[in-house]
């Protein structure tokens, strides 16, 4: 039972983290088709920075701060120095983000090495909480899942109570005519791009802080989108939410109860939703 | 991917593979090169450049002629080596010790069972969704060797794994292995070829280009997809078993996302269009990797083979192929450079 409930909530705890991690790539990949392949680079990119900077400053906040920002300013390059030029080559801007993330792990490794990095969270989130049947709970992991929700409904109200948020979903159903009708979409483009990537360096402070930093993580952030956005729905962040929750929570209860098959229910989560809903749960078809 | 199908550039017999004096010159050159080059240069650059050749033919098969760019070829050809290991014998004695002739058709069945169930998974959703799905399905398998210690033993794998000794010949040699990874690979390219010109080929390439439509005239689209994923994964396989040999190991660094990711820049590199492409890709790769040492610091090979993969997406999509082609043309006329341009 209480092996239960502490893995039941380790799994929420990770689904919060993915969901995190895999807004930003699910916003970006419905507006704008782009399959972001570095975006667990993203995630790794903005946790060193945020490292440094909260090393620095002796300040986790600013880590958190300059994680989202460094990176939203990462992705605002990326679209209006490359990705504005090949708009519509969704094949060419997948292979540029696979280049961009080979280039950007290799030299992350050079320069911040193969060492594991641990932050230094405040002191009254890096304290336990007593919970019901399970005694302690570190608070920090229950913290993230309030961050996750806070964020998911913070989100919702962008997209769907904000002019800038009707705008994207309006270019996710047809960019054509949100074009015609006197919008910029590059600016829109810009500004979700922006705000995807910046998500990711988020989550990489915020995940960072909760397990570690180390050179790999990037492909574990990005297999984690990449599921979690296949079967919830790609485009849709509800859909993200949903995947989020199904792949942390069958990852956590895989590890507990059958370590070495662990991989192996994230994965038939997968088929069996692409086999009946081959577009994910929430996706509308392409 | 253009409208009309384009069939290789002269309108050649079915069956013929019109042969030319350049192809007879560039095969007895490939003959002739392990008896003139240094043990270190027939297995380290010809036979490696020959076997990912292979693997990322099967890549060119999918992606050029089915439209279906799949990052899990080398996960495929990882699954044969895995299983070349598990079925045969290996330094940890945790194999099952069947002989030669039986471990390789088995290994080779697998893989190419791995590789339907990869194309069932995957055909379902078409353009950019399969790269995903590859992709997940490669760093997947990938933890999943790592974490698995019951059939893959984990994190170690498996290692003294060798070419078998067969007719009295030790084909791990380097003379016999280089032989032996030439007849894969020309086995492989021309069977490429035919199946290109065959109806199946005609008929995989009227679907990359519109699939609605050859539904409707009444092809099973998903059918011809997974049958080339199956085709395409017998050839990763062969590729596969030849990689181990020579590394004599396979381990879970065997399909990290380094080596999935090598195999997609190799395609690339050499171009996705025509069958000899990923050939030259992975000469080029191969070659690169051996010497580029020489003038940068050998830990930085990755930032530096990345970087030509970026400058070979932003400028030519068609990889140094097409790169040789837009000269050519630009040097007979000052025609425009031909672009790769979905839709």
């Amino acid at each position: 039972m209480r092996l239960f409930l502490l893995t039941t909530l380790n799994g929420l705890t990770l689904a919060a983290l993915y969901f995190l991690v895999a807004s930003g790539f699910t916003l970006v990949f419905g507006l704008m088709r782009n399959v972001n392949l570095a975006h667990g680079s993203l995630y790794l990119l903005g946790a060193y920075i945020g490292y440094d900077v909260a090393d620095a400053s002796g300040s986790w906040y600013l880590g958190v701060v300059a994680g989202f920002l460094s990176m939203a300013l990462a992705g605002l390059l990326m679209q209006l120095v490359i990705f504005r030029h090949m708009a519509g080559q969704d094949l060419r801007q997948t292979l540029v983000t696979i280049g961009l993330s080979i280039v950007l792990a290799d030299l992350m490794l050079a320069i911040w090495g193969g060492k594991t990095y641990q932050f230094n969270p405040p002191d009254w989130l890096y304290s336990a909480v007593r919970v019901p049947f399970i005694r302690a709970y570190p608070i920090y992991r229950l913290a993230l899942l309030v961050a996750a929700i806070v964020i998911g409904i913070g989100l919702w109200l962008f997209l769907n109570r904000t002019r800038i948020g009707m705008m994207i979903r309006a270019g996710v159903d047809d960019r054509a005519m949100l074009s015609a009708s006197g919008v910029n979409v590059h600016r829109v483009f810009a500004v979700t791009f922006a705000l995807g990537a910046g998500l990711a360096g988020f989550a990489g402070v915020v995940g960072g802080t909760a397990l570690s930093i180390a050179p790999g993580e990037d492909v574990r952030y990005l297999l984690a989108s990449l599921v979690v956005v296949i079967v919830g729905g790609m485009g849709s962040v509800a859909g993200a939410a949903i995947g989020a929750l199904l792949i942390g929570l069958a990852e956590t209860f895989g590890l507990a109860y059958s370590p070495t098959y662990g991989v192996v229910y994230t994965f038939l989560i997968m088929v069996v939703v692409l086999a009946f809903r081959p577009q994910g749960i929430l996706g509308r078809p392409a | 991917m253009s409208v009309s199908i384009r069939l290789p550039s002269s309108p050649l017999p079915v069956l013929g593979l019109g042969l030319g004096p350049q192809h007879l010159l560039l095969l007895a050159g490939l003959v002739a090169f392990p008896l003139i080059a240094s043990p270190f240069w027939t297995m380290q650059i010809g036979a490696q450049s020959l076997f990912l050749g292979v693997i990322a033919l099967s890549l060119m098969f999918l992606a050029g002629y089915g439209g279906m760019v799949s990052l899990s070829q080398m996960t495929v050809a990882g699954c044969a080596g895995y299983m070349i290991a598990v079925i045969g014998t290996n330094s940890a004695n945790l194999g099952l010790g069947w002989p030669w002739w039986a471990a390789i058709p088995a290994s080779i069945a697998v893989a190419v069972v791995f590789a339907l169930l990869i194309g069932l998974i995957s055909v379902r959703t078409g353009g950019i969704y399969t790269i995903m799905i590859t992709l997940a399905i490669g760093v997947a398998f990938f933890y999943f060797t790592r974490q698995n210690y019951a059939i893959f033993n984990g994190h170690s794998g498996f290692a003294g794994l060798m070419a078998p000794v067969v007719f009295g010949v030790n084909w791990h040699d380097p003379l016999p292995f280089y032989y032996l990874s030439l007849v894969v690979a020309l086995l492989s390219y021309g069977a490429v070829l035919y199946l290109s010109r065959a109806t199946f080929g005609l008929t995989l390439q009227a679907i990359r280009d519109n699939p609605r439509r050859m539904n409707a005239l009444g092809f099973n689209v998903t059918l011809h997809r997974v049958v080339a994923h199956g085709f395409a994964g017998f050839i990763a396989a062969l590729g596969g078993i030849l990689y181990v040999w020579l590394n004599g190991r396979v381990s879970p660094g065997t399909i990290d996302i380094g080596p999935v990711i090598s195999i997609l820049i190799i395609a690339v590199l050499g171009g996705l269009r025509t069958p000899i492409g990923p050939f030259i890709g992975a000469a080029i790769f191969v070659l690169l990797r051996n010497f580029a040492i020489d003038l940068i610091s050998p830990e930085r090979f990755n930032t530096f083979i990345g970087l030509i993969f970026l400058g070979i997406v932003l400028v030519s999509p068609d990889g140094v192929l097409g790169l040789w082609q837009s000269f050519s043309r630009w040097a007979t006329s000052a025609g425009a450079a031909g672009g790769w341009r979905r839709k």
